[in-house]
């Protein structure tokens, strides 16, 4: 295997399949050969959630990678590339792993909400079919435990998660469980996550079954209008602030968590499905998109917020920042990072345009 | 080639080879990297990402080609695609003695053409008129050269090798396919920019151009070439050299359908239609570079040069 995967690597059989790259050629013989790119073969299909009536249905899909996949730590995200059908296209997005952490070469499942109007999740929640081939990415994002089985310490850590935001935390759950992570320990997690109700609640049994169990894991799970207060969680856990914790789900919980943690406690970390909302910057000037000759007012909101507020299209994956699929080049102006506050104002600069807010007049070739 | 000619297996190989590298250059390579299929969300099909077989590099050949060609078609002393900065391929590019050779550089460009698309923007008659400097290609120079070693070393070294005792056999056959596809690759090039009919334009009649006058150019500015289904795919759609140069990050292979309203736009305004046979429009080209070889190559009727103002209405 190794060997193989060596000489799939190498310079020589690059040098013979220049300018291409092999796995171009692999692909041809069989999809689960890859000398460096990562695809997956979807192994099995299933419904998460099947009563569920005020949400969207979720599934999880087991994948086989192929040998070129590193293996993930519980709680990172790959990119999906998926090639629906009827568009002739490929889409990406991201999916939180919800499976233990993996070794190379293993399989890992994603735990997907379908969107009612999304494209992708619809697409791999009711038709992707056992058989179907995905691109991936390796596996990203620093929503990482750094504690493990076999690192003993008598820390206290709290999760909390709400909707599909529980995946990196399952995933980080299951690690422990796996790993050994057991009663003795004397390691407590408190496990506090909000869903819709509880036919939407997935993962139901699992979660029901490690409540049960004896390994120091509490599960409180609350349905409806019991939305996050910082008082029950201070029941829960009386020091949270100083209590390392992961914290993923939509914007409105992760905002209440965030207020209850104060600003910038180096003891949560925050996971997002979607980029967080920032107070939009100087909002002067006018934007143009060039190529569809489209031009108006700085509205402050995001390069592509604003192109879609005006119609147009564009092409993006994570809307994030993360995985380069918006990228255009704006040709005029300056942009900010939403994400770090940078500014830059290279003329033919290349940005990504999901976390590029313009700073007065800009232009864009789009 | 004729059927009569696949005596041998090797001939075979060869002419599989050739057809391979004809549609690895023209209908994936040159489409791709104009963008056409960047929709696609494939990276393998983007044209930030893809090279092609040739010795070109396609990070270059996106300039001078998708940038250059594309934006300053036809006007003279813009466009180097205008002869390659070797030949005289227009009546208003001044005569000297060297031209009495146009025929033979013709020829030798069609052998080289992959050589010639890659030097074409080291500017080397530039340099050689000292109107450019060496300094200037340094970079240039690096990028063709790491993709001259790539290309030469699998075709001319490690695939023969593999073949052990047939390495030569096999060197000869890369580099007959090799051969096959820059002859074919030149002619089909030619055949869209320079038969009898196509204008060339001056630097001053295009100066605050109007988008209207823009397209306008590049129809008067391009041939057709006519031909069946097979013709259209081995020539990557460039047989519909008008409407690429129209529309050139639309899919290629949608060219035919734009054909049709091309066409009638330019029957309802009396925009001539270059478009002609591959026999035909090879005969043409063929021509010219013969009769441009000499001086004062006028040609008895000359339609375009004035057309191009006369009928700015109509391209508005
Ligand atoms: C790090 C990370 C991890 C994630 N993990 C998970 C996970 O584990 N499970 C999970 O289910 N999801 C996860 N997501 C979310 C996931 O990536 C997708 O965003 C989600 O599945 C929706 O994708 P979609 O293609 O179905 O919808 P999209 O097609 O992207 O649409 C999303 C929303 O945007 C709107 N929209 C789409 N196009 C436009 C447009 N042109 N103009 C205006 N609005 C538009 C749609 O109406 C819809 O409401 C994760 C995201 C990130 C960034
Ligand atoms: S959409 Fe992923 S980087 Fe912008």
């Amino acid at each position: 295997m190794t060997l193989t995967t060596k000489l799939l690597g190498s310079k020589t059989l690059a040098a013979l399949t220049a300018p291409h790259g092999v796995d171009r050629y692999l692909e041809m013989f069989n999809p689960m050969w890859a000398a460096t790119e990562v695809r997956a073969r979807v192994v099995d299909i299933r419904r998460e959630n099947p009563e569920a009536t005020g949400s969207a249905p979720v599934a999880t899909l087991t994948l086989q990678p192929t040998s070129t996949w590193r293996g993930h730590r519980a709680g990172q995200y790959v990119q999906v590339g998926v090639d629906i059908p009827g568009t002739a296209r490929r889409f990406t997005r991201c999916f939180s792993i919800s499976s233990a952490a993996s070794l190379p070469g293993e399989r890992i499942t994603l735990t997907i909400r379908a969107n009612d109007e999304g494209q992708v999740s619809k697409f791999l929640v009711s038709e992707a079919k056992v058989g179907q081939m995905l691109h991936l990415s390796q596996a990203d994002g620093d929503f990482t435990l750094h504690e493990s089985a076999a690192t003993p310490t008598n820390n206290h850590l709290v999760m909390i998660s709400g909707g599909s935001g529980i995946t990196p935390v399952m995933a980080q759950i299951r690690t422990l469980l796996r790993d050994g992570y057991d009663g003795r320990a004397n390691r407590k997690i408190t496990f506090l996550h909000f869903a819709r109700s509880e036919a939407d609640q997935i993962f139901a049994d699992e979660l029901a079954q490690i409540a049960e169990a004896d390994n120091h894991i509490d599960v409180h799970l609350r349905y409806g209008d019991q939305t996050f207060s910082e008082f029950e969680l201070r029941r829960l856990v009386p020091d949270f602030r100083n209590t390392d914790t992961w914290a993923c789900g939509p914007g409105g919980l992760i905002d209440l968590v965030r207020d209850a943690y104060g600003e910038e406690n180096p003891r949560l970390r925050v996971e997002f499905f979607k980029p967080p909302t920032i107070a939009a910057g100087n909002a002067e000037g006018e934007v143009s998109f060039t190529r569809a000759g489209e031009t108006a007012e700085n509205t402050g909101a995001t390069l592509l917020e604003q192109a879609e507020a005006l119609g147009l299209k564009p092409e993006f994956g994570c809307r994030m920042g993360i995985c380069f699929s918006c990228v255009k080049t704006k040709t005029d102006g300056t942009v900010r990072n939403v994400l770090t506050g940078e500014e830059s104002s290279l003329p033919d600069e290349e940005v990504r345009i999901c976390v590029s807010a313009p700073v007065g007049s800009c232009s864009v070739d789009l | 080639m004729p059927c009569s000619t696949f005596r041998r297996p090797g001939r075979l190989a060869v002419a599989a080879l050739s057809v391979s590298k004809i549609l690895e250059n023209m209908e994936i390579g040159h489409n791709v990297m104009h963008g056409q299929y960047d929709w696609m969300g494939d990276p393998k099909l983007n044209s930030r990402i893809y090279d092609w077989d040739n010795v070109c590099p396609g990070e270059q050949w996106k300039y001078s080609h998708n940038y250059i060609h594309h934006t300053f078609t036809n006007i003279l002393g813009k466009d180097r695609d205008i002869g390659y900065g070797i030949l005289r391929m227009d009546e208003d590019q001044k005569w000297h003695p060297y031209y009495l050779g146009n025929p033979v550089y013709a020829f030798l460009l069609m052998i080289f053409f992959e050589w010639g698309v890659a030097m074409h923007d080291l500017e080397v008659e530039n340099i050689v008129k000292g109107t450019r400097k060496m300094e200037e290609n340094a970079q240039l120079h690096r990028g063709i050269m790491a993709k001259v070693k790539r290309q030469a070393l699998k075709d001319y070294l490690l695939f023969p090798a593999l073949t052990g005792p047939l390495f030569p056999l096999t060197f000869a056959g890369n580099a007959a396919a090799n051969l096959v596809r820059n002859v074919w690759a030149f002619n089909i090039i030619f055949c869209g920019h320079f038969p009898a009919g196509v204008a060339t334009f001056t630097e001053e009649e295009c100066e605050n151009e109007s988008r209207g006058h823009w397209y306008y150019r590049q129809l008067l500015g391009s041939a057709n070439i006519t031909g069946g289904k097979l013709l259209h795919l081995m020539s990557g759609n460039l047989s519909h050299q008008i409407e690429h140069h129209l529309f050139p990050d639309i899919p290629a292979r949608r060219y035919p359908e734009l054909a049709v309203e091309v066409k009638q736009m330019c029957e309802k305004y009396g925009i001539e239609y270059n478009t002609g046979t591959l026999g035909k429009q090879l005969f043409s080209v063929a021509k010219k570079i013969v009769r441009l070889s000499l001086p004062n190559g006028k040609p008895k009727t000359s339609p375009d040069a004035t057309a191009s103002t006369a009928d700015e209405t109509a391209a508005a």
